[in-house]
């Protein structure tokens, strides 16, 4: 339903192009969610996705992660091919959808203690500091259904503090969180721009981040 | 792209280790079907006839049968719960071999749900009056012949994982494909009886089970990336 063109802010950091996608077209039931979107993801920036209910934000989402491949086009991954370079692809991508891959049955930590070491080799010390960091003192050991909405969303943003991972794909990772947790996640997304990472994130919040910019589907 | 990458045999481990974890957490699903088990095979002595002459015949067929029935009562667990909370996406984008970690997880599969049913089939042969010269070949083609089932049953619940009602399409799909196992299963069984040499069957059974965990994995991380994309 749209073409759209990414408002770069000032001080765009533009020397290295990490994920480049160009003329992205994706129809789902006979109905265009977008066509010819193009844009680029370089190192050191947050790029929010804005855009109407079912404008295909996380349909855009779950493609540049290679979940979905019904769309023509193409998305190059410092310059090449994704399919070309999926394990290195995968290895530096981390990707938190709406449903945030935690387990009810398991605790916090073991629930990270196996999607982190997925990807890195993790230790104990880490996971609890980083539980610790996202406000989960003291529920490290309780299984995450007597946890909130919001206590589960922790858990997996858990992963952002943990992950070396220089790509962060997020939908929608505010939506449970109280205003102490948007604040936390901003400045944990803000970190990892200043530290020469990038982030893609849909929300309807304005960001409050210095590496921002933003991209307007439909 | 980082130095403190894991490999793909502590991450095959990882997934393991958390299958295993999750089926103890949850263990109605692992004791419904081991009941379910061993309450169809009680029932035929009760409704065909207690006289041993008759339930020897039947025995192996019975305790076959049983198997399949509980290996897909059980099948749904395996992806069912991932899917739902996103687990499975994170499994998806994972920088390791897919095989290896659907590998993990059929593994974990059977250690609750196949080989109980495995170690206690001695006893329920003893209550079908099997001869007991006959148990070694029992127990040795169920241990080749569960892991088939979870391995082949792993595909077709990676396919209907996405569909909201399955009803029985996980049936329709898994039985054909179970039927070859069960029916060389039985005869070795029968051989025995027969005092035939049950190798044959059993060396068939190896070569399904050789070939089902090296191919049936692939299968299943396809179907998978289908029933998620």
């Amino acid at each position: 339903m749209s073409s759209a063109a990414p408002t770069t802010s000032p001080n765009a950091n533009t020397d290295k192009i990490m994920l480049a996608a160009r003329e992205l077209f994706c129809a789902r039931d006979d109905r265009v969610l977008f066509k010819n979107l193009s844009f680029d993801l370089p190192q050191g920036q947050v790029l929010q996705v804005q855009g109407s209910n079912g404008s295909g934000k996380t349909t855009l989402m779950r493609i540049l992660c290679g979940l979905n491949d019904s769309y023509e086009g193409s998305i190059k991954w410092y310059g090449q091919e994704i399919e070309d370079q999926t394990a290195s692809f995968f290895s530096s991508l981390l990707y938190i959808g709406h449903r945030v891959g935690v387990s009810k049955v398991l605790t916090p930590a073991e629930n990270l203690r196996w999607s982190c070491s997925l990807k890195q080799a993790i230790n104990d010390e880490q996971i609890m500091a980083a539980l610790k960091e996202v406000g989960l003192r003291g529920f490290e050991e309780s299984p995450c259904y007597t946890l909130s909405a919001g206590q589960q969303q922790r858990v997996s943003l858990a992963r952002l503090i943990i992950s070396p991972a220089s790509l962060w794909v997020l939908d929608e990772p505010f939506t449970t969180l109280d205003t102490k947790g948007v604040a936390m996640l901003e400045k944990i997304m803000q970190r990892q721009a200043q530290t020469g990472g990038s982030v893609m994130v849909t929300t309807h919040h304005s960001l409050r981040i210095d590496e921002l910019t933003v991209l307007s589907l439909g | 792209m980082t130095e403190k990458q894991t490999t793909t045999w502590a991450a095959f481990l990882a997934t393991l280790k958390r299958d295993l974890l999750i089926a103890f957490k949850k263990k109605n699903d692992i004791v419904n079907p081991f009941m379910f088990f061993i309450i169809v095979v009680s029932l035929f002595p009760i409704g065909i006839s207690p006289e041993s002459d008759r339930l020897t015949e039947i025995a192996a067929g019975v305790i076959w049968i049983s198997v399949l029935l509980a290996s897909m009562l059980s099948m749904d667990n395996l992806y069912r719960s991932d899917f739902e909370d996103g687990s499975l996406e994170q499994l998806l984008l994972s920088p390791h071999p897919l095989f290896f970690l659907v590998l993990a997880k059929n593994i974990s599969h059977w250690l609750v749900s196949g080989l109980p049913v495995v170690l206690v089939s001695p006893i329920l042969a003893y209550m079908l009056a099997l001869p007991t010269e006959a148990y070694g070949t029992l127990v040795l083609s169920l241990l080749l012949g569960t892991p088939i089932m979870s391995l082949v049953g792993s595909i077709a619940v990676a396919l209907t994982v996405g569909l909201g009602s399955r009803g029985l399409i996980l049936a329709v799909i898994t039985l054909p494909m179970s039927v070859p196992v069960l029916i060389f299963g039985t005869l070795a069984v029968q051989s025995t009886l027969n005092s035939q040499s049950p190798v044959g069957y059993l060396s068939l059974m190896l070569v399904m089970l050789s070939v089902s965990a090296s191919l049936a994995p692939l299968a299943s991380a396809a179907a998978l990336k289908i029933s998620v994309n």
